[in-house]
């Protein structure tokens, strides 16, 4: 029954989808953090997906899976405020890189793909349940 | 009765290749938020007509298997030759993904999949009803 590569494939983009909020959720969470765990001003996070190959019918059904979370490359944000203790000899305190309208159309975005990936799954689901209603009745 | 199966053989057949359209369209849809993705998708009329016609593959040419240690040739997908969709507006990832493109034609093939589930069901039907008129 080929209808289950369904399944795998819209939880695999599922996964991946989640793991993407996660990362928002993060992001957002640390938009102020001017210290890290690494004493540096905290980086966004930002996922890579990849499309792989799932199932048994060969190259028909391509799954999701995150490949890398990269941290983002863009300078950090630099304020001037000399009083705290963060700032440099010149009074910029660098805060986190994280676009926080960037993170917000991201977290948007996620969240409509996982409700459609819900809703192919739902649609599978249909498809089998009428399967199993041939001759019934 | 020769005939009976011979119908339900051509529905199964379609309902094969409306299987895997919706794998197709769901990898499609799972793949929206991918980079460099491009849609893909087969056309139903062609495959069904390849798969009727017992072609393989959708060039027609597939290699012949005379020994058993041969190695069968083309795709193994069967008579579905999946293609990739025509872009119209591509993001700047490079992903081809149209959402309302797929959404309908998720919707479209689910409906022709209760479609043949349902002329199947009559066909069934039919031969129950003629079973019962001898019988009683």
């Amino acid at each position: 029954m080929s209808l289950f590569n369904v399944f795998q494939v819209s939880s695999s983009a599922m996964t991946a989808q989640s793991m993407r909020l996660n990362a928002v959720a993060s992001n957002l969470a640390n938009a102020d953090s001017i210290v890290s765990s690494d004493g540096k001003p905290y980086r966004a996070k930002q996922v890579v997906f990849e499309a792989t190959p799932m199932g048994s019918q060969g190259d028909l059904s391509k799954g999701v899976r995150v490949r890398q979370v990269v941290d983002d490359a863009s300078p950090p944000r630099m304020v001037y405020d000399p009083k705290n203790p963060a700032a440099d000899e010149k009074g910029y305190v660098a805060f986190p890189n994280v676009n926080v309208v960037e993170e917000m159309t991201n977290m948007i975005s996620a969240s409509r793909s996982y409700q459609t990936n819900v809703e192919v799954m739902n649609t599978a689901k249909t498809m089998m349940l009428r399967t199993l209603q041939i001759g019934q009745g | 009765m020769a005939s009976l199966n011979q119908h339900v053989s051509v529905l199964s057949q379609a309902l094969n290749l409306r299987t895997q359209r919706h794998q197709v369209l769901a990898s499609n849809i799972a793949n929206a938020d991918t980079p460099h993705y491009k849609a893909r998708d087969f056309s139903f009329e062609s495959a069904m007509q390849n798969a009727m016609a017992g072609r393989m593959s959708a060039g027609g040419v597939a290699l012949a298997r005379t020994a058993s240690g041969h190695i069968s040739g083309g795709s193994s997908s069967g008579p579905a030759a999946v293609q990739f969709r025509k872009e119209t507006q591509s993001a700047v990832d490079g992903n081809t993904v149209d959402m309302d493109v797929e959404r309908a034609q998720i919707a479209e093939n689910a409906l022709q999949y209760q479609i043949l589930t349902q002329l199947i069901s009559d066909k069934f039907k039919g031969v129950r009803s003629a079973l019962a008129s001898t019988s009683s």
